[in-house]
């Protein structure tokens, strides 16, 4: 078949579920053929098995899978990772104008706003000190496993178009999301369940499901949304009444019709369906056993804090009460691991709203309990069983918040900050990250970066590099050019590699 | 033919090779999309017995040319079958495939395909591919992404304007620049809405330039793609890497529609309903000119019975003077809630709440008053120590919010509450007012925000006076819904006033002009004081009463506002180059313009180029890259691959067209065609090229894998709006309806939940909407309907000219197991089983049929026979199985065993390769 065979009979090929296993194998195939890394009969070979992963990446990889956190709305860094102790001298303080000056704000009046200092405590973790605050006390003890990045930065201030940044590495709809980029490149080592999985907690984020669309790239990249109570999958139950054995008598003849149209038209079409329905049938079996956590300890269900109380009264945003957050996000961190174990290649677990204008300290403190022991208990389990140094685990946000106080709802006093791409702060663990360090730094009241600024293309290549991907050469034709994760940028961040 | 396949494939190979190695280095004037339309003549293949009509001469030509034998024709049920998906979209007619199979002349296929073309379906059928173009959607997009509620309007002028066949050029010009002649109609006003399908961020503390400018952008971009096939957003940043469009030249195209202000219009509904109203208001008019006549008549009687009434308000007035209104706290007898939380009585007889944690509450309070009647209640809301903020509410900033109030005469709640009107309050938030809480509407109310830890008072009164018997008590009722909860009133005291209110008897206004001699006031305050005792008069007050109904029933005109573009006229914005695309980052001035390598604008009379003139620039018929990317996309429907395979990029980087002549003598013929889409499609759809069978044909996979020289037709998985007609049409759950709002059908629980908006609901339609296309499914940017998506339905973000065709188990479980698509199943057992046919094949048989328009095979009838007896041996254990999986579609005189045995296997009908793809 020829090289530059057309974009429809690639697409097909390329499925996740067509082959089961190699779908983003060929892509990534081609892409290493037209290099002339591999021949192309190993390109056509390696898409078939599974195990051969490592003659698809560019170089040997460190992670298999990754969890990325995404905590929509922007958690403020100041009250959790980036400890100010100047900005609580300069309390009530204003910015200096030339600080101010060429910024943008959302809502904040910077000539009239003050500098908020925060309430919180932090203290120092594990043997390299890292510091959180007392907010994050379970994170605190995965410190020598972390590594936290305290000079992320950002170019977009609005919540929808930054959180497009933060996942497709370009703030533009339609374009593919970072879990279905590397799923693209790799492709699913699962043969039942789907390469890209998608996990929520609470309330709604701004993006919706465009922060885990698949872009121009076939919509087979797109991230599946799994949910932790009921069908675990959409359309996965039978009918009411059908029973699995008709479900199978019922593929079985339908097979048989395919297979007999496909003797007389010969589109090879035919017969992806027909394995699509018996993965999709595989799916109907695979995914419940996923989510059925029966099969935990109590230990481990504690651990991970599923059935904690939920918080009761006013807890307007991220948690209304019936979501029943605390519970639904915990459970999520289980099933992360439970997908890791089976080969799911990325897991984007999202919760939101982490938008404090007014009222922070109540509802952060509100948020940071649902999340910190969910996943320090994650990161714990995954050491434990052996599976983080192949897991890359992340956790972010579109930006971060202002030293700047804001006041909204005509309070007495300030409760609350505003968006701040300028500068934010991540995690990252396992998968090839060297754990128990701090990148980069921010000034004495935390508006700027002062050391090692790191784009989010720069986080995105040096995410694409632990699993083995080349950011320059992992790309896709669309509309006349070749897009890539990284859009223009990207510089892989080797500090952060053991 | 002396090459073989083999030998020009590698060739073939060596050419794409070299052409893509020196891509850049060609010299973009002369590539093959900028040259004019060739007008070399069709190959003379005319007396070639395949042949049909001259597109075959081409194709024929170029089969020759590589040694490929064209495919038959495909059989009448698979023709037949073809033309309903490609132009309908929809389950075909058995009886059409009989009738062409009896009559298989050129004369009775083209009769079929002139009926499937004037047909409301193809018009429905068509709107959506360019719907794809238009990006078109329901709601904003952005965050909140809230709902466009009209936006459907302009997808109902995109189906109207098929239907009509309304020439592309005219099409073109009235999407592009509808608001910009002289005289420009609704109609053409509501076209442009093709550019406010664009995406909105209405985020708080966003920057409204950056994004007019990024709407402003797309505009542009879409231009770009949809009508010149040009990836023109490549030069946003940078001039072109590969085609010849520098960053100044899209800034030239970006000035076109930098003036264009986003603004709302009134149009019609729909152009019927507009008549139908211009018909009713006539008569209306007739009804309104009989009655004011009889009210004259009525009026001047009452007007000389005045005097005498006014004398009598004197009286009335003087017994207020000696009964003034006077405020008394009443007595709390007894104090409960809903949610069981007390309410404690304190020292000023004011009632205090505690419990922060409860979400909604209803306090019900029986009070024994000091008066013999009820005429006002009196509601104070008080600051406490214990509140947050100190009150009066008990959410965190100290607020509450007040449902409902609604107060009953005794000791029960039992009966009719007293009708109350509000008297105002001191202080109401804005939108929150005090009027809302006796609306009747939980959901609105009264609230304070942000005057906390002050005292507020709102009153309340009767219509009438009620007299309260021998106890003197009063239940009263306070209902505090908030939707997210939490708005308790914390601290309240309650309060009635008894006395004559003067204000009943007469308003203070017009007390006043009353107190004045008749010869002293003005003809203003006699008309005002005339006209409200006329309102007294019973007889008067009866007419008037039946003109006020009168004038409710006058017709409304079917106007509703939508979102269209208008040419700004005054403060016209300079355009410039943007430094990176940067919005903050602007260079040099630039003027509309178009790209120096397409044929210039014509000289035009309009004093500043404008849209209008791109608009005419692009269908002037000198511009070549507009034909061909217009017949490209029509050709590419009734193929599934465009004549040029990459139907957004004709650029240096695209693919070249595999029948350059036939590209350009289509494009050359759409011209002479006057645009017309419908002549277009039927010259393509008569040919024996389309005709052809899809069979692949292995001994040519290896040479021509994709069917690039057309031996035959192509085989495709429907799109996904299509997937869901085929299933209600096959069923005959399809509902016929055309336009109108966009509906809701059933949707799994919990995607609308991951929008950000959590007050967006998706609340299921009923009736006949359940049932509707599926491109009348409600568009939510940020929850798409999974249906829609999983089956590759474009996210409407941006324009999309070819949608990808994935083949995934997602798909295999919504068409097995999705709610709509199991109730196509079960409809279609129903329908099978009502024909009462004798035999099982002679069901199967006619299944098949309503599907696929053809009967089954032998190996088809007995994999479906198998299905079914085991399907009925399993239901004959399991009633309640069958009870549940037939559901609502049970067949009269028969078991549910038995249905639901044919409902098991009619989904295996529907889930057939063949149903779902066009073949």
């Amino acid at each position: 078949m020829s090289l530059w065979m057309d974009q429809a009979q690639r697409t097909r090929r390329e499925f996740f579920n067509t082959t089961a296993s190699g779908l983003g194998g060929l892509a990534l195939g081609s892409v290493l053929t037209r290099d002339g890394l591999i021949t192309r009969a190993t390109a056509v070979e390696s898409n078939l098995a599974k195990q051969h992963v490592n003659e698809l990446t560019h170089f040997a990889p460190r992670a298999r899978s990754c969890i990325f956190f995404f905590m929509a709305g922007a958690p403020s860094q100041i009250d959790l990772f980036d400890p100010k102790p100047r900005l609580n001298e300069l309390h009530g303080e204003p910015l200096p104008k030339e600080v101010w000056e060429k910024s943008r704000f959302a809502f904040i009046k910077p000539e009239t706003a003050r500098l908020m200092g925060s309430p919180r405590k932090f203290s120092r973790y594990g043997s390299c000190g890292m510091e959180f605050s007392d907010l994050l006390p379970h994170l605190g003890g995965c410190a020598d496993d972390l590594l936290m990045v305290r000079s992320i930065f950002s170019e977009e201030f609005n919540h929808h178009p930054g959180q497009l940044m933060m996942q497709c590495g370009v703030s533009r709809f339609g374009m593919p999301t970072m879990g279905s980029w590397v799923t693209y490149g790799l492709g699913s080592e699962s043969e039942n369940l789907p390469g890209y999985v998608v996990l929520t907690a609470g309330r709604g984020s701004s993006g919706g499901a465009t922060l885990y669309q698949s872009g121009f790239l076939p919509s087979s990249y797109s991230g599946v949304l799994f949910r932790n109570a009921g069908e675990p999958v959409l359309n996965l139950n039978n009918p009411n009444g059908l029973p699995p054995e008709l479900q199978r008598e019922g593929l079985d003849a339908l097979a048989k019709i395919n297979r007999g149209r496909y003797q007389e038209v010969h589109d090879p079409e035919i017969t992806s369906r027909i394995k699509n329905y018996e993965l999709a049938n595989r799916m109907q079996t695979a995914a419940p056993e996923l989510t059925d956590l029966s099969g935990e300890t109590r230990a481990t269900l504690d651990d991970y804090g599923i059935g904690r109380p939920e918080p009761t009264g006013e807890t307007y945003r991220g948690s209304l009460p019936h979501l029943r957050t605390f519970d639904s996000f915990a459970r999520n961190c289980l099933l992360a691991r439970r997908m890791v174990e089976r080969g799911v290649r990325f897991i984007n677990v999202i919760h939101a709203s982490w938008d404090q204008h007014s009222d922070l300290d109540y509802h952060l403190t509100h948020n940071a309990t649902a999340v910190d022991q969910p996943i320090a208990a994650l990161i714990r389990d995954l050491k434990q069983r052996g599976l983080l140094d192949e897991t890359l685990v992340v956790f972010g946000s579109e930006f971060g918040r202002t030293p700047l106080g804001e006041n909204r709802n005509k309070r007495k006093y300030n409760t609350g900050r505003d968006h701040h791409p300028r500068c934010f702060t991540m995690l990252l663990a396992g998968g090839g990250i060297r754990g128990g360090q701090i990148y980069g730094a921010t000034d004495e009241v935390g508006w700027s970066i002062t050391e090692n600024p790191v784009h989010i293309n720069d986080l995105h290549a040096t995410i694409l590099h632990l699993f083995g991907l080349d950011h320059l050469r992992l790309t896709h034709r669309f509309q006349g050019r070749d897009f890539r994760l990284t859009d223009v940028g990207g510089n892989v961040v080797e500090a952060w590699i053991a | 033919m002396s090459t073989s396949p083999k030998i020009l494939s590698t060739f073939l190979t060596a050419v794409a090779l070299v052409a893509v190695l020196t891509g850049g280095s060609l010299s973009a004037a002369d590539h093959w999309a900028y040259q004019p339309l060739s007008t070399a003549p069709p190959p003379a293949a005319n007396n070639v017995p395949w042949v049909r009509n001259t597109i075959d001469e081409f194709v024929w030509d170029k089969l020759q040319e590589v040694g490929i034998a064209t495919s038959p024709p495909a059989d009448p049920a698979t023709l037949v079958k073809r033309l309903y998906y490609d132009l309908h979209g929809l389950a075909p007619s058995y009886d059409d495939v009989a009738a062409l199979a009896n009559d298989p002349s050129d004369e009775s296929y083209a009769q079929l395909v002139d009926r499937l073309l004037s047909s409301e379906r193809f018009a429905e059928r068509w709107a959506r591919h360019w719907l794809d173009i238009a990006r078109y959607a329901d709601s904003n997009g952005f965050e909140k992404d809230s709902n466009r509620p009209n936006a459907w309007r302009y997808r109902d002028w995109v189906i109207d304007a098929i239907h009509q066949d309304m020439p592309f050029d005219q099409f073109t010009v009235e999407q592009l620049a509808g608001d910009m002649f002289p005289d420009s109609t609704p109609e053409q006003l509501l076209a442009t809405a093709f550019h406010r399908q664009t995406l909105t961020n209405t985020e708080g503390g966003t920057d409204k330039e950056q994004w007019r400018v990024a709407a402003v952008m797309d505009r542009t971009e879409t231009l770009g793609a949809a009508w010149l096939g040009l990836t023109v957003g490549c030069a946003r940043c940078h001039d072109h890497k590969y085609d010849d469009i520098t960053q100044r030249e899209y800034y030239q195209l970006f000035a076109y529609f930098n003036n264009g202000d986003e603004v709302n219009t009134d149009v019609a509904k729909s152009p019927e309903k507009y008549r139908q109203y211009e018909l009713a208001h006539e008569a209306y008019q007739g009804r309104v000119a009989e009655l004011r006549a009889e009210v004259k008549l009525v009026g001047a009687q009452a007007l000389e019975r005045q005097p005498a009434r006014e004398e009598d308000l004197l009286r009335q007035l003087a017994v207020a003077v000696d009964d003034p209104l006077q405020l008394h706290a009443v007595e709390v007898v007894s104090a409960s809630s809903t949610s069981g939380q007390p309410l404690r009585v304190l020292e000023d007889r004011s009632l205090l709440a505690a419990n922060r944690e409860v979400k909604h509450d209803t306090y019900t309070v029986v009070v024994r008053v000091p008066v013999a009647e009820f005429q006002r209640l009196v509601l104070e809301v008080l600051p406490h120590d214990s509140l947050p903020q100190q009150g009066p509410g008990l959410a965190s900033s100290g607020n509450f919010m007040l449902s409902e109030v609604r107060v009953f005469p005794g000791e029960s709640t039992e009966g009719t509450p007293i009708p109350l009107v509000d008297r105002g309050a001191d202080f109401s938030q804005d939108e929150w007012h005090s009027s809302q809480a006796v609306d009747g509407d939980p959901k609105t109310g009264w609230s304070v925000a942000p005057e906390f830890g002050e005292p507020h008072q709102a009153s309340f009164d009767s219509e009438e006076t009620v007299p309260l018997g021998d106890q003197h008590t009063l239940t009263v009722v306070l209902d505090q819904q908030y939707e997210s909860g939490f708005h308790l009133i914390g601290c309240f005291r309650l309060s009635v006033v008894s006395g004559t209110d003067p204000d009943r008897i007469l308003p203070p206004t017009l007390r006043e002009i009353m107190s004045l001699p008749s010869a002293e006031r003005s003809a203003d305050q006699a008309k005002q004081l005339a006209n409200h005792l006329l309102t007294l008069d019973p007889e008067y007050a009866e007419i008037a009463s039946r003109f006020k109904t009168l004038e409710a029933e006058a017709p409304q005109p079917p106007l509703m506002s939508v979102r269209v573009i208008r040419e700004r006229q005054k403060d016209r914005r300079q355009t410039h180059i943007l430094h990176r695309g940067e919005f903050l980052q602007p260079g040099e001035e630039v003027s509309p313009g178009t790209l120096a390598t397409l044929p210039p604008v014509q000289p035009s009379t309009r004093v500043v180029p404008d849209r209008l003139e791109l608009a005419r620039w692009l269908i002037s018929g000198q511009n070549p890259l507009v034909p061909r990317v217009a017949v490209n996309h029509i050709w590419y429907h009734l193929f599934g691959q465009g004549i040029v395979r990459t139907l957004n990029d004709f650029g240096i980087q695209g693919e070249s067209p595999t029948h350059p002549k036939l590209l350009d003598w289509l494009a050359a013929d759409y011209l002479r065609l006057d645009w017309s889409r419908k002549k277009l499609i039927k010259l393509i759809v008569m040919s024996a090229t389309y005709r052809q069978s899809s069979h692949h044909r292995p001994e040519l996979t290896e040479f021509d894998p994709t069917n690039r020289w057309l031996y035959r037709q192509n085989r495709f998985r429907v799109e996904a709006e299509t997937v869901r007609d085929l299933y209600l049409s096959a069923s005959g759950l399809l509902s016929s309806k055309v336009g109108g709002p966009s509906v809701f059908p059933p949707i799994p629980a919990g995607i609308t939940d991951v929008n950000y908006n959590s007050s967006f609901k998706w609340k299921v339609s009923g009736g006949e909407n359940r049932y509707r296309r599926g491109m009348y499914t409600f568009f939510k940017r940020t929850a798409p309907h999974p249906n829609l998506t999983t089956f590759d339905c474009p996210d409407s973000n941006v324009t999309c000219v070819q949608r990808t065709r994935s083949n995934t188990p997602l798909g295999a479980l919504i068409t097995l197991n999705n709610e709509v698509y199991h109730e196509a199943a079960q409809a279609l057992a129903q329908r099978v089983l009502a024909a009462s046919m004798p035999t099982d094949q002679d069901r199967l048989d006619y299944a098949f049929r309503l599907c696929v328009a053809r009967s089954p095979s032998q190996h088809e009838v007995e994999a479906l026979q198998r299905l079914l007896d085991a399907s009925r041996r399993w239901f004959d254990q399991d009633s309640e199985g069958a009870d549940k999986l037939v559901g609502s579609y049970t067949v009269e005189k028969l078991s549910n065993a038995e249905t639901a045995a044919w409902v098991a296997t009619a989904r295996i009908v529907l889930n057939m390769d063949q149903f779902i793809t066009r073949e």
